[in-house]
């Protein structure tokens, strides 16, 4: 077992069944969905056996060793008598407490939105080739450790969540599509150049002693190996760290989305199907916050001290506003578009603490937000399916009409405000901790305290003006769940209520992890200041 | 100045071989013309012959770096060093892939009493091009640019019958004379100062007190228009839209790769065999002042580029389109010369074989589907995407990598680009060049979104004959694994930055 590489299997076993996919006939519909369902479900096994193999107590971040599941192969090494064209790039895939819960998630927020694809009828081939690219591009973002192929994988996703937005989605599909497509392409140039900095400014010790530039993030994080004049060296006496540090952190906070730069997520939202909703909010926004954790915080460690107090502003900024947008809308799907604005604020506001309490919030926050969001948006399109229409106002009492449906959903919304016993109060406790346990980040945190409120308000609101009250007779017909639509929300639901019982042994996963995270960042800071005194 | 000698010359005949058998498929395809009246299916074919040994004798020469011609010791006519080489390929396989293309042509098709002529000036292009590449004298560069550009001017408007072949014909013979009028002048201008047109020799003299300021700079410049006109920079673009769009469209992707890659190569030569002062570390190029070399051509690649993309979004005829974004592309490769290093230099060659493949690969689409629908406006292709998915997809593969998305290749040509720009200190211009690449997102997916997000009732079918097919995957492959797998390449062009004598 221990050969097996199971990271490249996780990651590549969607671009298979997008071949089998492709070849299989157009008027195959049931096989082609079959092919996908399998593939999803391989993963979510596989997963499970990445969880077996586990180790608990080794931590990563920045110590190699200590990484798991650990692939490592040369794949571009140009060689040269100087160091002109000399460039090396290396197969390196691995995971730690950080990456493992996203992984996770990703492979069940994958596998239910492949259930939730079920009902798609127009280009099913196309769809479900495009939906298993975007699957390959999520977990190689989260298993990579060479920059290159990061950003490889980050690009790899834009391309097929362009044409399932654009081709399988509502009125305003193409707008929404080439929208999500320009933002995101804006912040990844920012990443491109400052991963090329990156680059030239540190210097890998190969096993024969030789010096070579380097993508490894790991090598990228080791403040040994910068070069005495590299540009993002803090050697370099006109050292542009601070500059690259805020374009690396925009470049990842328009896929968060942070304010300002959140205004394409409602259209994305909105416009795409279901499932690409459930995909988008579950995993997609994940990446900016994971980005931040896996580049920033320890590639410029020094940096992020010094800009903890705007990570956190920005984060309070994110909750409030989103809240407050929020609970301002009319349509069903673009207010819980508003609701991921304000959670991922709180995953903000957990990162900014610096402590182990608030990492480890920001962390679960974003497992609990993809499991919770992802219900939301399935309960959102299990409504449209049905009555074809979002407005809040249009519905009423569904509650006595579907009451199994509004079930779950009252698990869903209690999750998504931060009831105790659900998951969602876990997360947003520790955050909370977190933000007051630092004296930069305790102003922003307590004003943060009011998006708890917020988020009840909007919620609550909706629950009562779309479940509750008199039944609108127009609705008369709709029935509730059927059992493909209980496959989707029961295990959400588990998951949902055990995190939010028994949360240990998502804090054991992340643990070791986070707290080398925390040490590093602030050993690092004596290390850094003491190239600036030079 | 030594007299040249007999040994010297046969030498010297041995070294151009490749040259000297492009000349011989061309006098074979005229005959064969002649003789074979009746019958000019054989003429592509003696092509695709004539071009595969030319690339055997090509591919001997790899690595070796002699000069040719000799006109004293150290002073030749021509220099067959790797540098040349590499554009040499990249000349040979887009003729290549120009001549099968031109087989599935209609347009070419159309003219078939004519196609000695065609295949003729073909040829007489490739010779153009390929003494281009190699010239080490500003007369033999003028010959050989004016041997490609009078017989591009004759192919532009090889259908007669079509009004825009003609129109696309005669705008680019005024703007073609003119331009190479006036650099002419501006060679004869040099010539004037130096004494002497050869580029290692007006480079030894150039540090004399006999360079005037000024009338060293004019002379300068206007052999620069000569170049800039052949690569389609701004300023000298403005012939580049209206031609792409009215010639036939074998002739205007030869002209986007070929003709272009030429150019660039001269533009190189030209700069770094004349102006070179010495080399600092790291392989930066020392050019000898008068003029701030890198403003200079910093400032025409920004324009170049930034004008190509903007224009580009307004446009509805894909032909037009794709004129732009190889002007724009033309701007990118400026920028990666404008670096004036040995990284900037890999970062050009390994752009332009990628840009050879993608840029032919999208055209070549685009023939295929105006074969069938006589037709290159945007509009008409909605639905493509579902009538011809397989054509659709390529296109869309095509475009993607022209954007420079990973990970497709046209992502690996733009990041040696930008490494080489972040290694220059060159922050600015990257973040600029970067925006751009934005910009042409915005007009490369407009296509896909016709295509692909907008359903269209009537459909087209094409059945794509197993030479298209093969001609397509021979472009699509490359796309594809160059942008995972790229270190061959990129060893190739590290081989190929070596000019004969530096």
């Amino acid at each position: 077992m221990n050969n097996f590489p199971i990271l490249t299997f996780l990651t590549f076993l969607p671009i298979l069944g997008m071949v089998i996919v492709l070849l299989l006939p157009k008027k195959q519909v049931q096989s082609i969905k079959i092919t996908t369902l399998l593939v999803t479900g391989i993963q979510i096994i596989l997963s499970i056996f990445l969880l077996m193999g586990y180790n608990f107590s080794a931590a990563g971040i920045n110590d190699p060793a200590s990484f798991q599941f650990v692939e490592k192969f040369r794949w571009i090494d140009i060689t040269g008598f100087a160091w002109i064209g000399k460039i090396k790039i290396d197969y390196f895939l691995g995971v730690d407490g950080l990456s493992t819960p996203l992984v996770l998630l990703t492979a069940i927020v994958v596998f239910i939105a492949t259930i939730s694809s079920w009902s798609i009828d127009k280009s099913v081939k196309g769809y479900f080739a495009m939906f298993l690219l975007l699957d390959t591009g999520m977990m190689g973002t989260f298993v990579a450790l060479d920059f290159f192929l990061f950003y490889v994988f980050w690009e790899l996703m834009l391309l097929p969540m362009y044409f399932l937005i654009g081709i399988w989605g509502g009125a305003r599909r193409e707008y929404a599509a080439i929208k999500f497509f320009l933002y995101t392409l804006f912040g990844s140039i920012f990443i491109l150049l400052v991963m090329i900095g990156l680059y030239f400014s540190s210097m890998e010790t190969l096993a024969d002693g030789t010096r070579v530039f380097t993508f490894n993030m790991l090598e990228l994080m080791n403040p040994a190996n910068y070069t005495s004049n590299g540009i993002l060296s803090p050697l370099n006496p006109n050292n542009l760290r601070l500059i690259a540090y805020i374009a690396l952190f925009a470049g990842f906070a328009i896929k968060i989305p942070m304010f300002p730069f959140h205004t394409w997520l409602p259209d994305a939202h909105v416009e795409a199907p279901t499932a690409i909703s459930v995909i988008l909010a579950g995993v997609l926004l994940k990446m900016g916050t994971y980005g931040i954790l896996r580049v920033c915080y320890p590639v410029f460690p020094e940096i992020t001290y010094q800009l903890a107090w705007w990570i956190a502003l920005f984060g309070m900024v994110n909750i409030i506003y989103g809240a407050l947008t929020a609970m301002a809308q009319k349509d069903f799907k673009k207010l819980i578009a508003y609701s991921s604005v304000s959670h991922m604020g709180f995953v903000l506001l957990g990162m900014s603490g610096l402590n182990t309490i608030g990492i480890s919030g920001a962390i679960l926050q974003m497992f609990n937000h993809g499991t919770i969001t992802a219900m939301l948006f399935l309960i959102v399109g299990i409504i449209y399916d049905r009555a074809h229409i979002r407005d809040l106002d249009a519905f009423g009492g569904l509650g006595k009409q579907m009451p199994i449906y509004t079930g779950f959903v009252t698990v869903a919304f209690f999750a998504a405000i931060g009831l105790p016993g659900l998951s969602g109060f876990i997360s947003e406790a520790l955050v909370f901790l977190g933000g007051f346990g630092s004296a930069t980040t305790r102003v922003f945190t307590a004003i943060s305290t009011l998006g708890i409120l917020l988020g009840a308000t909007y919620m609550l609101w909706t629950l009562q003006r779309v479940y509750l009250g008199s039944l609108n007779e127009k609705w008369k017909e709709l029935k509730d769940l059927t059992t493909r639509e209980y496959f989707m929300l029961v295990p959400l639901t588990v998951i949902v209520i055990f995190l939010g019982v028994y949360p240990s042994p998502m804090l054991d996963l992340m643990n070791a992890s986070v707290n080398a995270m925390v040490k590093f960042i602030t050993d690092a800071q004596g290390v850094y200041s003491a190239f600036n005194s030079f | 100045m030594n007299k040249l000698i007999i040994p010297d010359l046969i030498n010297s005949l041995n070294s151009i071989l490749p040259e000297i058998v492009l000349s011989f498929t061309l006098v074979a395809i005229i005959l064969s013309d002649l003789i074979f009246h009746k019958n000019k299916k054989y003429l592509p074919y003696i092509s695709l012959i004539g071009l595969i040994i030319t690339f055997v004798f090509l591919i001997n020469q790899f690595g070796k770096s002699d000069p040719a011609f000799p006109v004293s010791s150290q002073l030749s006519l021509l220099s067959l060093d790797p540098f040349s080489l590499f554009f040499k390929v990249i000349i040979l396989v887009s003729s290549f892939l120009i001549v099968l293309f031109s087989i599935s042509s209609k347009e070419i098709e159309s003219g078939s009493n004519r196609h000695g002529e065609y295949y003729g000036l073909l040829f007489g292009m490739i010779i153009g091009m390929f003494f281009m590449i190699s010239a080490n004298d500003l007369i033999l560069i003028y010959l050989s640019l004016e041997l490609l550009s009078l017989s591009s001017y004759i192919l532009a408007g090889f259908v007669k019958t079509s009004l825009r072949n003609s129109e696309a014909s005669l705008k680019y013979l005024i703007y073609g004379a003119a331009s190479s009028g006036i650099m002419l002048f501006g060679i004869s201008i040099l010539y004037g100062i130096f004494g002497s047109t050869n580029l290692q020799e007006i480079n030894a003299l150039i540090n004399t007190p006999a360079a005037s300021q000024l009338t060293f700079l004019i002379s300068v410049i206007l052999i620069f228009a000569g170049i800039g006109f052949k690569i389609s920079i701004v300023p000298f673009h403005f012939w580049t839209p209206d031609v792409y769009e009215g010639a036939p469209i074998t002739i205007t992707a030869f002209l986007s790769v070929a003709s272009k890659a030429a150019g660039f190569a001269v533009l190189i030569r030209f700069l770094k065999v004349t102006f070179i002062d010495s080399f600092t570390g790291n392989g930066y190029w020392q050019l000898i002042g008068y003029i701030d070399w890198q403003t200079l051509l910093i400032i025409i690649a920004i324009i170049t580029m930034t004008f190509g993309n903007f224009a580009a979004l307004w446009q509805d005829n894909l032909k037009r389109m794709l004129a732009y974004s190889s002007i724009a592309h033309a701007g990118y490769l400026m920028l990666g010369v404008s670096v004036l290093s040995d990284q900037g230099l890999i970062a050009v060659l390994v752009y332009f074989f990628i840009y050879m493949f993608m840029n032919l690969g999208a055209f070549y689409v685009v023939m295929l589907i105006a074969n069938k629908i006589n037709s290159e406006e945007i509009d008409d292709y909605t639905g493509i995407g579902y009538s011809l998915p397989f054509l659709g997809t390529v296109l869309g593969l095509f475009l993607v990598s022209l954007t420079g998305l990973p990970p497709t290749a046209g992502f690996i040509g733009k990041l040696y680009l930008f490494i080489a720009l972040v290694d220059a200190n060159m922050i600015t211009v990257a973040i600029i060049a970067l925006l751009n690449t934005v910009v042409s997102l915005y007009y490369y997916i407009r296509v896909l979104r016709v295509m692909f997000l907008i359903k269209s009732d009537k459909t087209v079918s094409i059945n794509l004959s197993p030479l298209s097919f093969v001609v397509l995957m021979f472009m699509a492959i490359p796309t594809l694994v160059l942008g995972i797998y790229f270190s061959p390449l990129v060893s190739f062009a590290k081989e190929s930055v070596q000019l004969l004598g530096f």
